[in-house]
């Protein structure tokens, strides 16, 4: 998918290798390469996918791949949890139950 | 893709020209610095905070009285005991939290030195308390965050977060798990030139002492006294630092200070795995233990956030019983809040059952809520990521596997954390120094002890480490 200049996106980088992370991270940690995303206008037309220059909100030039055109935010409340709603019905009941029953 | 170009070699030079404090000033011979010096040397003094707070919209927050959540602790409380609990809703501040107070001061000093921009690196609510105060004056402003796994996953927490900061016009840089974090950090501070806002230069603090100072007024106001005991959740030990401060200042020097963290015992904090198995991202053990007895091991070379001089008594708590308080607070009191910042309100809870009904105990923070950072998600979150919740016995918990809920408020539980020990672990690292009287004065400030108790300890963990090595 070609993406046009000016576009708002999201790149992806990689900062450092495994084989490059600090000597005191966790193995699980030490693994696995660390990366970065920043977000920016597109500064040229680019592949969806494939390496990609942005100017991001501070003015800076970053280059990485393009991970994702027009980023949305997809944090949410999540899904009904019962846990909650019991808690809840114990707080009221341990709370309010004497007057309740007068 | 190498880190063998050394940022770590030019970190002072580049701390020097981003915090715009020659830190080397304060340095004393021997180990130590002074700390009082380098909180007055910009001159300001709480009235100038202040002012710089009040055309911020920061600070001056409501400060009251949580009746029922009284109410509801007195019931497990003997006769005569149960004190009252008020809060001081520091989600009024601008940016939803009191990281604005350490937020204002920061800027201010940035627009003042002539910084064209400022950086942080926080997952938190600091970040969204820089990128607003930046926005008002003009300032570029780039926050730097830990916020995604190796498998691309995030804490809900941490992305809120993120699109707060950039709702403010700033630029959000996002790593996955590390602490490599702070040469990215680094490299961004060399790179742009800008401020480094660091949540623990002498700004980041003195930002906070407002918070005790109001909290002494507003509790002399309406009670004619000073409160009991104030207790901060802590992390970093900037909030419990500031608080005592300014309660000090402003003539509380009787009231005790607490602080209160969640227990994430067992899970790294630099751990890829254990990254996405935490409900808290803050307000934590794996913040609050190793900042207590290392506080220089934050971002700058001299850290202002020392809670060790301050703490009169420290709590933990699990994550159950801080999720139970929240609910608590949203249902009897209406106040949506949290969840981190109320892990103090979850420990004041039982403290006030052992403490008498007309003494008054302060909880000194809350924080905004939203989606992605609030109780719901967050459980929600933590049970895809397969752990367990359950109703039972909150000792139970073991953090990263289960999230175990009080079956009622009597059971919530809180254990107090022996400041000894963290002040041992403070001073393991000077076990095979020479000490000088100068240096002994140091340690005993930095301590709050006096200096029998500082040899005594000094000579206790010199004893372990033989013992350890006679083991080996």
């Amino acid at each position: 998918m070609l993406v046009k200049k000016n576009t708002f996106v999201r790149l992806r980088m990689y900062v450092l290798s495994p084989e490059n992370r600090a000597a005191n991270v966790p193995k699980d940690t030490a693994t696995k390469p660390l990366k970065m995303w920043i977000k920016g206008r597109l500064n040229h037309e680019a592949e969806l996918f494939e390496e990609a220059e942005v100017t991001t909100a501070t003015g800076r030039k970053v280059k990485g791949t393009l991970k994702e055109v027009e980023p949305k935010y997809k944090h949410n409340y999540g899904e009904y949890v019962e846990e909650i709603q019991k808690m809840r019905e114990i707080i009221l009941s341990e709370m309010w139950s004497d007057r309740d029953e007068q | 893709m190498n880190n063998k170009d050394n940022i770590f070699d030019r970190i002072n030079d580049i701390m020097k020209k981003s915090v715009g404090i020659d830190y080397s000033k304060f340095e004393k011979p021997g180990i130590g610095f002074d700390y009082e010096a380098m909180m007055t040397d910009s001159g300001f003094n709480l009235k100038d905070i202040e002012k710089i707070q009040d055309e911020a919209m920061v600070g001056r927050t409501p400060f009251f009285e949580l009746h029922n959540l009284t109410e509801y602790a007195r019931k497990y409380a003997k006769k005569g005991y149960g004190a009252r609990i008020l809060l001081k809703d520091e989600a009024a501040n601008l940016s939803g939290s009191f990281k604005a107070r350490r937020a204002a001061i920061s800027i201010q000093m940035a627009k003042k030195l002539g910084y064209k921009g400022v950086v942080a690196a926080t997952s938190g609510n600091y970040g969204a308390a820089i990128a607003a105060l930046a926005a008002r004056e003009g300032l570029k402003c780039i926050i730097v965050q830990e916020c995604f796994d190796s498998n691309n996953l995030a804490q809900p927490e941490i992305l809120e977060k993120a699109r707060a900061c950039e709702s403010f016009g700033a630029e959000v840089i996002q790593l996955s798990v590390g602490p490599e974090l702070f040469s990215t950090f680094l490299k961004v501070l060399e790179e742009t030139g800008y401020f480094n806002a660091s949540l623990y230069s002498p700004y980041g603090i003195m930002g906070i002492e407002t918070l005790g100072k109001e909290i002494a007024e507003q509790s002399m106001e309406k009670y004619g006294k000073y409160p009991e005991v104030v207790i901060c959740t802590n992390a970093g030990g900037g909030n419990l630092t500031g608080t005592a401060r300014g309660l000090k200042k402003s003539g509380a020097d009787k009231t005790k200070v607490y602080g209160a963290s969640v227990n994430l015992k067992g899970l790294h904090m630099a751990s890829d795995t254990d990254f996405n198995r935490k409900s808290f991202t803050t307000g934590h053990t794996g913040f609050g233990m190793p900042f207590a007895s290392n506080p220089d091991r934050s971002d700058v070379p001299r850290s202002a956030a020392r809670p060790l001089r301050y703490m009169d008594k420290y709590f933990i708590t699990n994550q159950g019983s801080v999720f139970f308080i929240t609910e608590a607070l949203a249902v009897l009191e209406g106040m949506e809040r949290g969840p981190a910042g109320n892990t103090s309100l979850a420990v004041a809870f039982k403290v006030a059952q052992e403490m008498k009904r007309d003494e008054i105990i302060v909880v000194q923070e809350t924080e905004y809520t939203g989606a992605g950072k609030h109780h719901q998600p967050q459980l929600s979150f933590a049970k895809k990521n397969g752990i367990d919740l359950i109703f039972g016995n909150p000792e139970d918990e073991v953090p990263g596997r289960n999230i175990v809920f009080p079956k009622s408020a009597k059971d919530l539980i809180i254990e107090e954390v022996s400041l000894e020990r963290l002040q041992k672990s403070y001073l393991k690292r000077f076990k095979a120094t020479t000490l000088t009287n100068q240096d002994l004065v140091y340690l005993q400030e930095e301590l709050s002890i006096n200096n029998e108790q500082l040899n005594r300890l000094l000579e206790e963990v010199k004893n372990t480490e033989e013992s350890n090595e006679r083991k080996k």
